[in-house]
């Protein structure tokens, strides 16, 4: 089942303008409404479009990594940023930051696990959803 | 069984010599302790394990555990040793020894454990390893089934004996048997208790009525058969009840359940063994005799009642050991174990012959071997204490029909003339031979001195008594009672022995009925499970969705009842025209949902309910979650579809039978929720979280959106776990899919 150019065309340029956007959402997520879960959702709504798009295997070259092992990796990505407060004798999970460059009265670029925790969580959500869709899509 | 005489590797190879060097260690290594133990004294390690549950491995080593350790572990090295000949060479021989290892294992831990919850698993791991040995020739479906009998008998037991224990360390405060002071016979839970570990020790050490898995253990290989199920295993719950007796012994409930099942066990067990052609079988049910026999003396508890247990119980184990080692020797160099069959071998294999008479001479209680000292000891502590007849005639039917049926397992196979067996006669080689001609030759010299059996009985008695006590063996004395019980005795054995073949054809005409009543229970156990398993599982998803709603609506609605929720319908707030209108847009998607024909109609009016809601939280203030929830159900509305062109369509009539019902609980659902939720409403709203959230976000977790920052550091361990959840479904669904997907072509 062929879908229509238009559907085709129009998707070359949403999916990189819904990835892009999936990444805005989720590093801004800290302060603004986004985040990791968000991110990864609307990433999988990229592809997705994709598959619809142009099939299941042109999706999945796309991705180049199988689904479920971004997804696995997203979990481990998680797990790490989690394991590294204990490095610091902090309970697990708990938040470390560094402020790039800060100086008085001005907070640098602030940079946390809290970050990676959430880079893992979007992982885990892309990778489970396109896991999902793309194995419901080629069976049916 | 694939025993090859061809396996010329020393021992077996590596896993036939460890083996046999790992018991004899431990062997040497308990032996150095009789001294210490023999002086009375109780020697004493412990590990903490779980110290939050009060659970430690904790080694106590006393008389009584001492006497089984060095049984466990000698009669393990006699036995290994054997079982380079006789599985040597066999394709699961390494497994067969790590199954025996693993056994030795637990029955030491067992018999060691001061702590009654690590005792337990010992407990569990003699069972499961006992599962396997039984069922080591897989290959048969007897051997399977008798296996697995045996396995859910003394389980069944087992976990009866935990909710025991659980029961003593609420009563005592503590798991340590060392630590438990004084009896609970006056406890308020002392009769549970009582019940509880007696369905452990009954069903473990196969008393009647749970005596009939014991003979079908025999499907095991020989090695087994003499070591778990005679010398060790079985004894497991008379060890328990010898080991809990200062704690829970000397009730009159005690006495009579001990006494009166233990007797019975013995007398009916050794009929049927006279019943038994095959002498492995013979000898599993003279394996019964002997445990009834224990169980009912540690139920009398005098201490001579006490003492003739704990010498029979050494006795029993060299002379059983020595003669189920040497059946497979016969069985192996004949190719038979019929008791009618097998004659005159005595000039074929002599040394087997040698050790199997002079096992069955102290089986029988013919002085000057052990047994005999065992017998006297037994009838001594008969006649001294209570229920005098009745324990005194048990033991005297047992041990003259015992003489009986030492007399058809290893005086007829080896006297007259040489019978035809399916493999020509031929002596056993030096590894096959060592453990019965040791273990027999044990019985002679501790009948001619005893005194060195007592460094083991002696602090053997006081642990099981809880006290000290005067221990002195000997031979002969005086013509006493028991002198002459024992006489009559032999006459009466022998009697019985002349007339053997006529008893058996008699006692054949008796039908077993606990064996085909197992499989009867069995076979219900099966069909109620399918009955259940067909009434709930029907595999039709909207019925499991049904039931599923159906048990939440029940549970609410007896929550709402009983908190006593009355709906409260006054709002404070003017609903304006933004609020209508999505109450109206959800709604209706809800009704279209309800009352569409159309699977694909009915999905797309759902996903209009979800971005109702989402159109909810974005009025209050929420826009993460709303984002959050247009999103899922845009793809829930997606990957529903996708699923659905493999569905057919609906069927309308069947549609219209049910939907009555549907709408009934959907109704009374949204309703029971409605309230709750007014209800919720109206109570004040706690701020406490609230206001730590909103205080603390911006200086700890340096972020302003606080939704985000509760996910990702304050409750990161709950996302952490909530994405594994999302990782882990998406992971089943895929194989689920991809399942179907290969079944399919």
């Amino acid at each position: 089942m062929r879908s229509s150019l238009i559907v085709r065309a129009a998707t070359r340029v949403l999916v990189g303008l819904l990835l892009v956007f999936s990444l805005w959402m989720l590093l801004r997520g800290h302060n603004e409404p986004g985040g990791g879960f968000i991110g990864g959702l609307i990433g999988a709504t990229g592809f997705i479009l994709y598959a619809i798009a142009h099939g299941c295997s042109a999706a999945r070259l796309a991705l180049r990594l199988e689904p479920q092992t971004i997804a696995m990796v997203g979990l481990g990505v998680a797990l790490a940023a989690g394991i590294f407060s204990t490095f610091f004798g902090d309970a697990l999970f708990t938040g470390q930051w560094l402020f790039l460059g800060a100086e008085e009265g001005e907070k640098g670029l602030p940079l946390s696990n809290i970050l990676i925790f959430d880079i893992g969580v979007y992982l885990v959500v892309l990778g489970s959803v396109l896991t999902l869709v793309l194995a419901l899509e080629e069976e049916v | 069984m694939a025993a090859s005489d061809a396996n010329t590797r020393f021992l077996g190879g590596p896993a036939g010599w460890i083996s046999v060097l790992v018991p004899l260690a431990l062997f040497l290594w308990f032996a150095q302790h009789i001294p210490a133990v023999a002086g009375g004294e109780v020697l004493k390690w412990s590990w903490d394990w779980i110290p939050s549950l009060g659970v430690e491995i904790g080694i106590l080593l006393d008389g009584l555990s001492l006497t089984f350790a060095l049984l466990i572990s000698g009669i393990g090295v006699m036995v290994t040793l054997y079982s380079t000949s006789y599985l040597g060479g066999h394709d699961h021989y390494a497994r067969f020894v790590t199954y025996l290892l693993a056994f030795m294992t637990g029955m030491l831990g067992l018999v060691l454990s001061d702590n009654l919850l690590s005792l337990f698993v010992f407990w569990e791991v003699t069972t499961i390893s006992s599962y396997l040995l039984i069922g080591f020739n897989a290959d048969e479906a007897k051997s399977r089934r008798n296996a697995l009998q045996a396995l859910l008998v003394t389980g069944t037991g087992g976990l009866a004996f935990l909710a025991g224990i659980v029961l003593i360390a609420t009563a005592t405060g503590t798991f340590n048997i060392s630590e438990i002071e004084g009896s609970l016979a006056d406890h308020a839970l002392y009769q549970p208790i009582f019940w509880l570990v007696v369905a452990g020790a009954f069903t473990k050490s196969a008393q009647v009525p749970f005596h009939f898995w014991l003979p079908n253990a025999m499907a095991a290989p020989t090695p087994v058969s003499a070591y778990l199920h005679s010398a060790t295993m079985v004894k497991g719950g008379v060890y328990l009840l010898a080991r809990m007796n200062p704690s829970l012994g000397g009730t009159d409930l005690w006495f009579w359940v001990l006494v009166i099942f233990g007797g019975v066990t013995a007398v009916f067990a050794s009929i049927l063994a006279i019943k038994q052609t095959d002498i492995k079988q013979v000898l599993a049910y003279t394996t019964l005799m002997a445990l009834g026999t224990l169980v009912m003396f540690i139920g009398v508890g005098t201490e001579a009642a006490i003492l003739g247990a704990m010498t029979f119980l050494l006795v029993h184990s060299f002379y059983k050991a020595s003669l189920f080692l040497m059946i497979g020797v016969v069985d192996h160099g004949t190719g038979t174990r019929e008791a009618t069959v097998l004659r005159g071998l005595f000039r074929k294999m002599p040394i087997t012959g040698l050790a199997a008479m002079l096992a069955a001479l102290s089986m029988a209680g013919i002085p000057p071997l052990f047994g005999f000292i065992g017998k006297e000891f037994l009838y001594k502590g008969a006649l001294d204490g209570p229920a005098m007849l009745w324990v005194t005639g048990c033991a005297f039917a047992a041990s003259a029909l015992m003489f009986c049926a030492a007399g058809i397992v290893a005086w007829r196979p080896f006297t007259g003339t040489l019978a035809e067996t399916p493999v020509a006669p031929h002596e056993g080689g030096v590894a096959m031979l060592t453990g019965p001609v040791l273990l027999a030759g044990l019985g002679v010299v501790l009948g001619l001195m005893p005194d060195y059996a007592e460094a083991l009985v002696r602090p053997g008695v006081a642990a099981v008594l809880g006290r000290p006590a005067e221990v002195d063996l000997y031979l002969f004395k005086e013509v006493n009672t028991a002198f002459i019980l024992s006489l009559m005795t032999f006459a009466v054995g022998w009697g019985l022995y002349l007339i053997h073949g006529r008893l058996r054809d008699y006692l054949a005409g008796f039908k077993s009925r606990f064996d085909p009543g197992w499989d009867r229970l069995m076979d219900l156990v099966a069909a109620g499970c399918a009955g259940l398993t067909g009434a709930i599982q029907t595999g039709q998803l909207r019925r499991y969705i049904f039931v599923t709603f159906a048990t939440l609506t029940a549970v609410v609605l007896v929550a709402v009842i009983r908190a006593g929720l009355a709906p409260d319908f006054t709002i404070e707030e003017d609903l304006r025209a933004k609020h209508w209108s999505v109450l109206i847009f959800i709604t209706a998607g809800g009704l279209i949902t309800a009352f569409t024909n159309s699977r694909m109609t009915a999905v797309a009016a759902l996903g209009t309910v979800g971005v109702g809601v989402a159109l909810v939280f974005i009025m209050f203030g929420a826009p993460d979650v709303a984002i959050t929830q247009l999103l899922v159900e845009v793809l829930q509305v997606v990957l529903v579809a996708v699923a659905m062109l493999k569905l057919p369509t609906l069927n309308k009539e069947y549609v219209s039978t049910i939907r009555g019902w549907d709408l009934t609980l959907a109704l009374t659902l949204g309703a029971l929720t409605t309230i709750t939720l007014l209800a919720v409403m109206a109570t004040p709203f706690d701020m406490r979280l609230t206001e730590f959230f909103e205080s603390t976000s911006v200086p700890i977790a340096h972020g302003r959106n606080i939704v985000n920052v509760i996910l990702v550091d304050f409750r990161a361990l709950d996302t952490f776990g909530e994405v594994a959840v999302v990782a882990i479904a998406a992971l089943g669904a895929f194989a689920l899919l991809r399942g179907t997907k290969k079944g399919a072509s």
